[in-house]
């Protein structure tokens, strides 16, 4: 851990928002990617199914 | 072969697959090596402390913030022109991933702020410009989500987002002429010797690289779930469809 | 054309058209104005033009949804584009008569609303000069807005989602016009901008917001 002096806070927190922000967009997408692919391979494979 | 190929969705499908897994590596490699070697290998800034270190949160977020908006302006323009629906989902999906780089370019800047000017906020030119470019934004995505059906919401937000560009543009050159500000001018450019020192140069543009890969990578993927999305409801319209005419037959 | 104006006029002035609403509106926010920060003369007389740039503003906003919405529910619209005018035409004389009955009020209550403000004496021509340059431009944006917002339910809270940000260069120069009047300064670059940019969106807007009706009603 670098001594990050007196703006110890404020570094620190800059990087927590800033990641949370980054990993908090990924996780939804990924998220709502998933939700998608699933829901399109079921209308998928009914739409088959009844030709 | 041209590039207007990839249009064709399934196409485009099958090679932001084949790029996807290169892109997120990426990115993660750049953030990873940028960020550490920024946070923890960087001398501090002999006036800033150790503030300086939000620099590579907070340029990289600014880049991006208003590259994304470009990028929607581009396949805005497009869609426009070529009526491609991947280029209008593409833009739909940059848009909430230029809002949350916005939204951390703000907080690390107001962050930034406070111990350096004294201040969380003040309405200086800059920090006002990516304010009102985050209300583009909100209108932006508001506007999609606000919109039944597809084909129309692509025409009305494609039609804001340019008019939306050049009143960006008017707004960031009113806000400089409101009032002049605090903020340091551009940090990067072209004759970096006069701006930013090596040490925190090299780490800075590794960081930038990790912000561009994530973008992209986040943007195709995020196309891929709405063309998926448009897929499954264009497939349930056509069961709907087709169970309405075996009724009729019955 | 003529026609449709005044067709739009006489509906507003009417019934229940939102004329005298918008004016209300000014008064009443410039009434509450120094309610919320206090009534020391002084202080009032420092923030008094921005205050009625910005209740002039929004009294613009208030009566938007209704440019468009009313026509569109009961399908005049769709008459509208049939007839050999072209949507472009519609939607800036629609813009036009917005002007004169909420924009052009407003420009002549402001000087009264002034007094109530306590505004310096050296404010009140180039404040009246600087919304009657900036509102034709606020009603024009507030049509684009309106265009875009027209097939929505309840698309009110939408329209100044969309709108506001593109109110943002007006209200600037306008209120810095008024201001630099106010405190005795010279007021005329604000002012050639703002009326730059009414100018620019008048000839500009109109097929933007033409482009948007026609999306929406094909």
């Amino acid at each position: 851990m670098p001594d990050l002096g007196k703006y110890a806070d404020a570094v620190l927190s800059a990087y927590a928002v800033s990641i949370l922000l980054l990993v908090g967009i990924v996780v939804l997408t990924l998220w709502r990617g998933r939700q998608a692919r699933a829901e399109m391979d079921a209308v998928e494979r009914r739409s088959g199914r009844n030709g | 072969m041209s590039l207007w190929e990839y249009a064709n969705p399934v196409k485009f499908l099958r090679l932001s697959e084949r790029v996807q897994p290169w892109l997120w590596a990426g990115a993660a490699i750049c953030l990873g090596v940028g960020l550490v070697w920024g946070f923890f290998f960087t001398p501090d800034d002999f006036r800033q402390g150790s503030t300086v270190k939000i620099i590579y949160l907070h340029v990289p977020s600014a880049l991006m913030a208003i590259n994304a908006w470009f990028m929607m302006l581009v396949a805005s323009l497009i869609w426009i022109v070529r009526r491609h629906h991947v280029s209008a989902l593409a833009a739909k999906a940059a848009a909430p991933v230029g809002i949350v780089m916005t939204l951390i370019a703000l907080f690390t800047g107001a962050i930034w702020g406070q111990p350096m000017w004294g201040t969380w906020w003040a309405w200086d030119p800059r920090l006002t410009s990516f304010l009102i470019l985050f209300l583009f934004y909100l209108g932006y995505v508001a506007l999609w989500e606000a919109i039944e059906d597809p084909d129309t919401a692509a025409d009305l937000t494609a039609i804001l987002c340019l008019v939306g560009t050049v009143f960006a543009v008017l707004s960031r050159y009113a806000v400089l002429f409101w009032n002049q500000g605090l903020h340091q001018g551009a940090s990067l450019s072209l004759d970096k010797e006069e701006n930013v020192a090596d040490v925190f140069y090299f780490p800075l543009l590794v960081c930038i690289g990790g912000f561009v890969l994530l973008f992209l990578a986040l943007v195709l993927y995020r196309t891929g779930t709405e063309i998926r999305l448009r897929r499954t409801r264009a497939l349930m319209a056509r069961e709907t469809r087709s169970a309405t005419l075996r009724a009729e037959e019955a | 054309m003529r026609a449709l104006f005044f067709r739009d006029l006489a509906l507003a002035l009417r019934a229940g058209g939102g004329f005298g609403l918008g004016l209300a509106f000014f008064l009443i926010v410039v009434v509450l104005v120094p309610f919320s920060v206090g009534p020391q003369s002084a202080l009032l007389t420092e923030i008094a033009p921005g205050v009625l740039w910005l209740g002039a503003l929004l009294a613009c906003l208030l009566s938007l949804d209704r440019l468009l919405a009313v026509d569109w529910e009961d399908g005049a619209l769709d008459l509208l584009a049939t007839s050999p005018l072209p949507l472009e035409g519609i939607v800036a004389v629609k813009a036009a008569a917005h002007w004169v009955t909420t924009g052009l009020p407003l420009v002549l209550a402001a000087p009264v609303l002034g007094v109530l403000l306590n505004l310096a004496p050296s404010g009140y021509g180039v404040l009246v000069l600087s919304l009657a340059l900036g509102t034709p431009a606020l009603s024009m944006i507030g049509a684009f807005g309106a265009a875009l917002t027209v097939g929505i339910k309840r698309g009110g809270l939408l329209l100044s989602l969309l709108v506001l940000p593109l109110y943002v260069p007006t209200l600037i120069f306008g209120a810095e016009a008024a201001r630099r009047a106010a405190q005795g300064l010279d007021p005329a670059t604000p002012l050639f901008l703002l009326a730059g940019i009414t100018l620019a969106v008048l000839a500009a807007m109109p097929f933007a917001a033409g482009a948007v009706l026609r999306v929406n009603l094909r």
